[in-house]
């Protein structure tokens, strides 16, 4: 069954890797309450584990005991568990029903992978996810990067946030979603971000192409477990910037491709890579109405469909940038003044990195700026 | 004149506060810390001017027709949806598609629009919708215009960015739209024609220029110092022949 | 000679009040059933020989007695309808014999009528065009979606709508290099490939099969239409030339006009295996339509048998092919994405497969429902399977075994209008071919008697004074206008689907549904039933 929703966004990074708590982002995402309808809510937090930083963060969900043991007895076979522990919260009325959520700080036994098919680490936290995801029962691997992890539920999610006790972790990345499904999936795996290593993805709008891009990404190995075009985009990441080693500005370019007549008037040499990428990578492109935020070690991004047909607004103060729905969703945060806003315009991604503090948009910069 | 601390407060309830103080005679009402509180003004017939300080929610001024809004700052996406008549006057830029399906009334913006922006507006006798954009516009400007005027006019551009993105106009079969400083051909729809201004063009226009100019401060002199061209369209049937029956 | 036992299938009446006696239906009938009623009682009365004085007196006694009039053989009537459609006053009607047989639901009266006609002559039952018989066809137990709120349809006639669509091999991914101003550069070199505009192309008929002016007409729409025609198994005319960048040439059995300029000229080659409307079964283009031009063109003498033959004689099993593949590629210095086009049988799927890994750029499956210029009607009617089931069968595997990339998919064989178009390119087809919806838009009305070579529209005839009827300018227009339509119509349903690029579409098969379909025949088709949500 395939679960389509709208949504809220939004994100917020210090670009010098400065942290900072959880409560700006839960503020950023009760903005646009409007925007979800409490069916689901999530957030994930980069740099919140820095004792544990070298190590693989697992952050695992369970409905029943008999999946922790089997997910536990399967982790131990593949990984080198340094710490583990329950995942702290808060009781609130707000949430029912919560399932139990477990973290487990490790590192990859080398005898554990694969040694036929070449396997790294990374292909084996995939493996892992997907292994767990799919044949083990009553369990759910919500996020598995480094220093980072996924906190979401079923709940509006400033409610999730308070839940996950948000307040009490120092991150200098954060990223938000409130969801508004159009059916009742009642599932807290199923809420966003959706996440595989240490990729993210927040999205907002429903993909038209969802059949041909999980097709597409059934031929290069990945089994689609949710339903969802959160998932398509977090694979079709993992599958183009990790595997295939595409420049994330072109991983845009693949998932909101130019149209013809733009890449008609282009120089030869650049023409011929854009229809290159498109004639590659047709199946891969998102159709339809998103906009998207892409999280990952030390940095962002930010991406709207090729017509633009959601909205995404980014805006910049100090050290921070800030990304959301809503311009409110931004201002809500850091008040009134804000260096410079700007909307992301369609099919453009705005890209933030942690090292070099700068923000680079696509070609075409727009105008910046309140008018004087 | 009321002034109300809009700061955390859910737009049904600020909404309501409004329209209770208007229906008690209130003519003048400002609104601070607005930070993306819907539907302001949204429905409302009476003349009343209200002034927003901060960012205003989606739908500002939906089917408005009457009151006068002024925005202090940045408008989001869906301002003056379907709006009837008033004036809606932002200060800052405002986001994707405002003023969709127009049909009366002044919109003016002193910086940027997103994109469908215009899009159907329509006129019926001498009632005719005005939307002004003193920065740039994005893609499908005018998108399916049948009536109305649309003047985007470029300023405070950087000298890389086109005063209007692509699709410009596509559908139009109605109405006019003036841009400052020209069109280029690749950005325009299938639909419209470029042509030079007539004494009737700038009869019509000097009115909307002074009007913009006393709303955000410019001179008329600085707007004018680059041409306007008016786009039409060639028809008011385009797809006459697009049928086989 | 015994009386035949077979009843004319068609009667054509004429309006004697209506016809003004022109003659233009007389002239126009290719296949001799319109007269002149003085020349055919003349034709019953036999020749006058001397001494037979009287029947001359008493023919012109007649001819001075009634002005001539128009008189109809229905036995020689295809139904084509050439005169009904050129007739000024419209007095002109064909109707089924309504000549009654004793209702039988299983001797039907065609069963009979053949029976006869291979009792009188021990022939195999010849036919043109496509499989007629009342299959089941997936086409129409399917149904497309479209957006509701929760996301938008877009607006096809203001909003951009792409069809641009490649033919030919893609890699599984790019790479890529930064240069040292920072700037991403394409390092993968691409296969050869074809870019056309829009998903439809025209496939392959032959110059001999059809006459040069459906070639000309299809190439000049081709051109204009910015996609591609197929030469069929004719080898091309050198009036083509200036449209070769348009076509695709092909190699069949019988290798008729192929030489290495030949192969060079074309914009992809294609290897002809088999054909939706004759699997398995070759070729024969009788001797009288090999007049001067085909001659010239098939390299071959003026008179002369074309015989392809079922197999091609240096393919007897797949590593073959590709040896017939890469000879082909050597041939054209790997600038030219090279087909190999299969009718759809039984095991398609396997055999897709095997072709793909054999180097083929392209696929083209010819369904059962596949048009011809002559067929063993026997073969063409019962030998072969659906395209629809043969394309997602096939599209199916190449994906599991994950060598989709290495080749495009033209489906074709009964495509009907632009939504069997969106059905088949969602079930995974790159591109369609139209034949006999081409011809039909050349006039051609599905008479069935390509073979016969009388063609009264010009189409399926060598006959210099009917093939005069066709002007290619005309036939271009008239197919370039289909093309336009059916893009356009493509266009809004990709617009309700949400959609305005055909890739996002391409295999998309959430969007399609089965309806009246068992779950087995949704399971090989890979859709949903109606009322499945998503």
């Amino acid at each position: 069954m395939r679960i389509p929703s709208g949504c809220a966004i939004s994100a917020i990074m210090n670009v010098k890797g400065v942290r900072f708590n959880g409560e700006a982002i839960i503020k950023s995402i009760a903005c646009m309450h409007e925007r979800s309808n409490g069916l689901g809510g999530g957030f994930a937090a980069y740099g919140i584990y820095p004792r544990f930083r070298d190590l693989y963060a697992l952050h695992l969900l369970y409905e029943s005991d008999r999946g922790r043991i089997d997910t536990e007895s399967y982790i131990r076979e593949h990984f080198v568990v340094e710490h583990s522990e329950s995942i702290p919260t808060r009781p609130m009325i707000a949430i029912t029903d919560p399932p139990k959520f477990f973290r487990y700080f490790v590192s990859v036994k080398p005898e554990a992978l694969d040694p036929l098919r070449g396997e790294d680490e990374a292909e084996l936290l995939v493996r892992a996810t997907l292994t767990i995801n799919n044949y083990i029962k009553d369990a759910f691997m919500v996020s598995s990067g480094k220093n980072m992890g996924v906190f979401k539920g079923v709940g509006f999610p400033e409610d999730i946030g308070r839940y996950f006790r948000l307040e009490e972790y120092e991150g200098y990345l954060w990223t938000a979603h409130g969801r508004f499904p159009t059916n009742t999936p009642g599932w807290w795996g199923g809420a966003h971000p959706f996440g595989i290593l240490d990729w993210t993805v927040v999205h907002n709008g429903e993909v038209s192409s969802y059949g041909i891009n999980k097709r597409y990404l059934e031929m290069f190995g990945y089994h689609l477990t949710l339903q969802t075009d959160t998932e398509v985009v977090a694979y079709l990441f993992d599958l183009l910037h990790r595997r295939q080693k595409v420049p994330l500005e072109l991983v845009a370019r693949v998932l909101a491709a130019p149209f013809w007549k733009d890449i008609d008037r282009m120089p030869e040499e650049q023409r011929a890579m854009y229809k290159a990428i498109r004639m590659v990578y047709g199946p891969a492109m998102l159709n339809g109405p998103f906009s998207i935020i892409v999280a990952f070690s030390g940095g962002m991004l930010g991406l709207n469909d090729r017509i633009k047909l959601r909205p995404l607004t980014c805006g910049k103060k100090g050290d921070f940038v800030l990304m959301g729905s809503e311009e409110s969703a931004i201002r809500g945060i850091v008040g009134a003044d804000l260096d410079e806003v700007w909307d992301v315009r369609a099919g453009e991604m705005s890209l933030v990195r942690l090292e070099e503090g700068g923000v680079t948009v696509g070609q075409e910069l727009p105008a910046p700026g309140v008018c004087s | 004149m009321l002034r109300i601390n809009a700061d955390g407060i859910h737009y049904r309830e600020l909404n309501r506060t409004i329209k209770a103080a208007v229906r008690d005679g209130e003519t003048e009402i400002v609104l601070d810390n607005v930070n993306g509180q819907r539907y302001i003004g949204t429905g409302m017939e009476e003349d009343v001017l209200i002034r927003v300080n901060g960012v205003p929610g989606n739908d500002m001024a939906s089917f408005m027709s009457g009151p006068t809004i002024h925005v202090y700052g940045n408008a989001q996406d869906g301002v003056a949806n379907t709006m009837n008549a008033g004036t809606v006057v932002i200060g800052g830029n405002a986001g994707d598609v405002l003023g969709y399906g127009m049909r009366g009334g002044k919109v003016f913006v002193c910086g940027n629009v997103g994109y469908r922006v215009g899009i159907h507006m329509k006129q019926y006798q001498n009632i005719v919708p005005l939307l002004v954009v003193g920065g740039t516009a994005g893609n499908f400007f005018g998108e399916y215009m049948a009536g109305g005027v649309l003047v985007v006019m470029g300023m405070n551009r950087k000298s890389n960015q086109p005063v209007t993105g692509d699709y410009l106009a596509t559908g139009m079969h109605g109405g006019v739209i003036y841009v400052r400083g020209g069109v280029d051909e690749h950005r325009l729809g299938a639909e419209p024609r470029i042509f030079d201004l007539d004494a009737a063009d700038h009869e019509l226009l000097e009115p909307i220029i002074a009007e913009f100019c006393q709303h955000f401060g410019h001179s008329p002199e600085r707007v004018k110092d680059r041409p306007f061209v008016k786009l039409l369209p060639y028809s008011h049937r385009p797809y006459g022949r697009l049928y086989a029956f | 000679m015994a009386k035949s036992y077979l009843p004319p299938e068609y009667v054509v009446s004429i309006d004697r009040e209506k016809c003004r006696r022109c003659g233009l239906c007389v002239k126009g009938c290719g296949f001799g059933t319109l007269k002149w009623g003085h020349d055919d009682w003349q034709e019953k009365m036999g020749v006058f020989k001397d001494g037979q004085d009287d029947l001359a007196v008493a023919f012109q006694r007649m001819q001075s007695a009634s002005p001539d009039y128009v008189v109809a053989d229905s036995s020689r009537c295809r139904q084509c309808h050439y005169c009904v459609t050129h007739c000024p006053e419209g007095a002109i009607n064909v109707i089924k014999n309504p000549v009654a047989y004793k209702a039988n639901e299983h001797w039907a009266a065609h069963h009979m009528r053949n029976i006869w006609l291979q009792a009188e002559t021990g022939g195999v039952l010849l036919t043109g065009a496509g499989n007629d018989k009342a299959y089941f066809s997936y086409f129409d137990h399917m149904v497309l979606d479209a957006c509701q709120v929760t996301n938008p349809s877009i607006d096809p006639l203001r909003e951009p709508m792409e069809l641009r669509t490649f033919l030919g091999e893609r890699p599984n991914g790019l790479e890529f290099e930064r240069t040292d101003d920072g700037q991403v550069r394409l390092k993968t070199e691409l296969p050869p490939h074809v870019q056309i505009e829009t998903p439809i192309l025209f496939p392959a008929m032959s110059y001999g099969a059809v006459s040069l002016n459906v070639q000309k007409a299809l190439a000049i729409a081709a051109k204009a239409s910015g996609t591609l025609m197929n030469t069929g198994e004719g080898g091309m005319h050198r009036d083509l030339y200036l449209y070769a960048d348009h076509m695709i040439v092909q190699v069949a059995s019988g290798r008729f006009g192929v030489n290495p300029d030949y192969l060079r000229r074309g914009r992809c080659v294609e290897i002809k295996i088999g054909q939706g409307a004759k699997p398995g079964i070759g070729g024969h283009l009788p001797g009288e339509k090999v007049d001067a031009g085909v001659s010239q063109t098939r390299m071959i003498p003026i008179g002369s048998d074309a015989i392809s033959p079922a197999p091609h004689h240096d393919i007897y099993s797949i590593e073959d092919l590709s040896q017939l593949i890469f000879a082909l590629k050597e041939a054209t210095e790997y600038t030219k994405p090279v087909s190999v086009k299969i009718s759809a049988v039984h095991n398609v799927a396997a055999i897709a497969s095997g072709i793909a890994r054999a180097g083929a750029d392209i696929i083209t499956i010819d369904g059962f429902r596949g048009g011809t210029g002559a067929a063993p009607l026997i073969i063409r009617d019962h030998v072969g399977i659906p395209i629809e089931v043969a394309l997602a069968t096939v599209d199916e595997r190449l994906r599991r075994e994950g060598i989709r990339n290495r080749v495009s998919i033209v489906a074709s064989g009964g495509i009907r209008h632009s939504g069997d178009v969106a059905k088949a390119i969602a079930l995974g087809a790159d591109a369609v071919s139209i034949g006999t919806a081409a011809l039909i838009a050349l006039g051609c009305h599905v008479c069935q008697s390509c073979f016969t070579g009388n063609c009264s529209w010009g189409i399926a005839t060598q006959r210099p004074e009917l093939t005069a009827r066709l002007d290619p300018e005309r036939g271009a227009e008239l197919l370039t206008n289909l093309l336009r339509g059916w893009s356009r119509e493509l266009k809004e349903i990709l617009g309700a689907l949400g959609l305005n690029s055909i890739e996002s579409l391409r295999g998309s098969r959430l969007r399609l549904r089965g309806i009246g379909l068992s779950q087995q025949e949704l399971d090989l088709l890979g859709i949903k039933p109606v009322g499945e949500g998503a």
